[in-house]
């Protein structure tokens, strides 16, 4: 709705590219299981913090991998699509 | 107070705990079990500097209080002093990593809630240094209010200090009467304090260095990472085969020395064939694949350590999740070529219900080493070595189809079950990918001594045991002039009995008396038909030939082939069964699984039996 602005605008984090950074703007938590909130918080995934795209998915949908602060992790895409970051 | 101090080591999966505990109490560790549940106990004593005992347990490792799997569960009732059977802590240390700090420190914050007196032990700084991370040690402890000592558990670096402030942690705290109970779920608040200290204790960060990450670019690779991992697993199954053909050479040396040894020492009677026929043979039979079950456990745990483990998980996730699973059940089904029992132990590791009973069921299907004596020896009897391409030998691919069809089975029955019993949404795909590393030798080794008891144990008390007992029931009564043996016996009478069932699907009186004992353990099969040919060998005359002879002469090759298809199904194995039941606290699963896998061994060998008669090969 808005037109261009000067604050950044989210973009899905499946659409960051291979080896860019971004900072994380806003997470569905609703469209994950409570099991899947669990672990992620427990990885340090929240609002606020630095993700890195280590590996975008695989061939068929794959699972991606993210750094999170330095810890790294991987996930499959549907949880990608709930992470909305800003470069 | 009664009893040495207990001290829970608790942290991280990734922490580098288990290093820890292998270096603060080397091989003097205990291997139990915790009390209805599945959970591996491991504990070991060790001295404080003034020379105290203590006990030392390694907790499995979890992110947080709120536990997601039975293992986590463990850890979380042993800090709260609720786990059964084991004593409330009374101190503990918190093992974290110093290269990923803010992760860490967060279960740190948390663990500190419970008011037992604590030290950190700081570890990897090895790996901090090299990632140009300096940590103030003062300005942590002094933010967390604990004692942090840094180690490298893998060099053994900084276990002096750890027990000193262990001992005088023990001395100077009181040990909280009552558990605290009150601890915080919602772990967000304990993270970001936990960046702000790792922050303010963090002197200096320049980017890490990246060797994980450039190892990912080849390992994680569209193309390349799939061809890596075939090749891994190509080289692993080559290994298991030819490193083991001199260890095995030099256990049948030693078999064949105690057997002559006992045969010259011994008057000829009962006492003599018993030891010689039944326990140095039969026994000898199965501790022959000792060298093959320790070779595949050194390739997965050196993967495993190596950090490559998860690597591999994701790579199969995708294939996985096509038959219903996910990338995490790769693990614990490769596992279940070396033997279903360490591969369905692994299930635990697996979150999500459904998807860990459907691993457990299907793992059976994954050809365990101990079908190999059996397919050897049928293969080698009825298969001509005969060459089909270049580099390619008949008998190699009859196996090779024998391991495919387990595999192939398995992803059916997997996508059956999980639309049929196991149906609902499965548990994703989250996991953590550790560092690369080298892995310690230590720790390899101590995980191989413990796999290898294990399997020594089974061999000197399952397999002992069935062999002997068979070897009275194939004996006894003893068959008048002109009649069989293997017929007159208490074991030939069960197996005609047996016989009216199995003979549809082309077995013979043998094979069916083969099968009862190969419950106890699939390679009994062979020890089985050694025995029932050489007690009636005397009949004869024919003892001196070798087995494979022995059946090449006596069997047609449908039968033999409807032989290598039973065994691909037949749920042969009651420790399986067993540790089935332990991991689904009931028969239910047991049952089901060994009704499904005994009918479709059943179909199997049927169909390959007719089918190989209209063939012609009857």
């Amino acid at each position: 709705m808005t037109m261009a602005s000067p604050i950044p605008v989210p973009m899905p984090l499946a659409a960051l590219a291979r080896r860019a950074r971004a900072t994380v703007a806003a997470i569905d938590w609703h469209m994950l299981t409570p099991a899947e909130v669990r672990r992620l918080r427990e990885f340090g995934l929240d609002e606020g913090v630095e993700i890195e795209m280590l590996q975008r998915a695989g061939v068929g949908g794959g699972p991606l991998a993210c750094r999170i602060g330095r810890m790294a992790i991987t996930f499959r895409s549907h949880i990608a699509r709930a992470i909305h970051v800003t470069l | 107070m009664t009893g040495i101090p207990l001290v829970a080591l608790v942290g991280n999966p990734n922490a580098g705990k288990s290093a820890l505990f292998n270096a603060l109490t080397g091989a003097r560790q205990k291997v139990g079990n915790y009390p209805g549940v599945t959970v591996e106990r491991h504990s070991g004593r060790l001295a404080l500097d003034d020379g105290r005992p203590i006990e030392l347990v390694d907790l499995p490792g979890t992110y947080s209080l709120d536990p997601s799997s039975p293992d986590e569960e463990v850890t979380r009732d042993v800090v709260l002093g609720a786990q059964a059977g084991e004593r409330r802590p009374d101190a503990i240390v918190v093992v974290a990593d110093a290269t990923n700090l803010d992760n860490h420190l967060r279960f740190a914050l948390q663990l500190r809630q419970l008011g037992l007196p604590m030290v950190l032990a700081l570890n990897m700084v090895d790996m901090a240094a090299r990632d140009g991370l300096t940590i103030d040690v003062a300005a942590l402890a002094g933010e967390l209010g604990l004692p942090v000592i840094e180690t490298v558990a893998v060099r053994k670096r900084g276990l002096d200090a750890l027990r000193t402030a262990l001992s005088e942690t023990l001395r100077t705290h009181a040990i909280p009467a009552v558990p605290t109970g009150e601890v915080d779920p919602d772990i967000r608040h304990f993270q970001r304090e936990a960046r702000r200290i790792a922050r303010a204790a963090t002197v200096d960060e320049p980017r890490a260095r990246q060797v994980t990450a450039s190892l990912d670019r080849f390992a994680l690779h569209p193309v390349l990472g799939p061809i890596i991992l075939l090749t891994l697993l190509f080289v692993m199954f080559q290994a298991v085969f030819s490193w083991s053909e001199a260890p095995i050479g030099w256990i049948e040396g030693a078999q064949g020395w105690l057997a002559d040894t006992a045969t010259a020492m011994l008057p000829a009677g009962f006492l003599r064939d018993l030891l010689v026929q039944g326990v140095i043979n039969g026994v000898g039979s199965v501790v022959v694949f000792l060298p093959q079950i320790v070779i595949l456990f050194l390739f997965i745990l050196v993967l495993e350590a190596s950090g490559y483990m998860v690597r591999a998980a994701m790579l199969m996730d995708r294939l996985m999740a096509g038959v219903g699973l996910s990338g995490r059940a790769f693990i614990p089904l490769l596992s279940s070529f070396a033997c279903a029992i360490p591969g369905i132990m692994a299930t635990r590791s697996i979150q999500d219900p459904r998807e860990r009973l459907t691993t457990i069921l299907v793992a059976p299907l994954m050809t365990c080493s101990a079908r190999l004596p059996v397919y050897a020896v049928v293969i080698g009897a009825f298969i001509p070595a005969r060459r089909v391409m270049w580099g390619v030998g008949l008998q190699g691919l009859v196996l090779l189809a024998l391991y495919v069809a387990g595999i192939v089975s398995a992803m059916i029955a997997s996508v059956l079950i999980r639309r049929t019993v196991t149906r609902g949404v499965g548990g994703g795909f989250l996991l953590e990918m550790p560092r690369y590393q080298w892995p310690a030798v230590r720790d390899i080794a101590i995980g191989l001594w413990q796999r290898a008891y294990v399997f020594l144990r089974r061999a000197g008390t399952i397999i002992l045991g069935v062999t002997v007992v068979l070897w009275v029931l194939t004996s006894y009564p003893v068959a008048p002039a002109g009649v069989k043996q293997s017929e007159y016996s208490v074991a030939g009478r069960i197996a005609s009995g047996l016989e009216v069932v199995l003979k549809p699907i082309g077995f013979n009186h043998e094979m069916s008396l083969a099968v009862i004992p190969a419950m106890a353990a699939r390679e009994v099969a062979v020890s089985a038909l050694q025995t029932v040919y050489a007690i009636d060998a005397a009949d004869e005359d024919q003892g001196a030939q070798e087995l494979g002879g022995k059946l090449a002469s006596r069997w047609s090759l449908a039968t033999a082939l409807a032989f290598l298809a039973w065994f691909v199904f037949a749920p042969q194995c009651l420790s399986t069964i067993a540790v089935v039941r332990r991991e689904t606290n009931g028969w239910k699963w047991p049952a089901f699984m060994i009704g499904y896998l005994f009918a479709l061994a059943y179909v199997a060998a049927g169909a390959t039996y007719w089918i190989a008669v209209w063939a012609g090969l009857g």
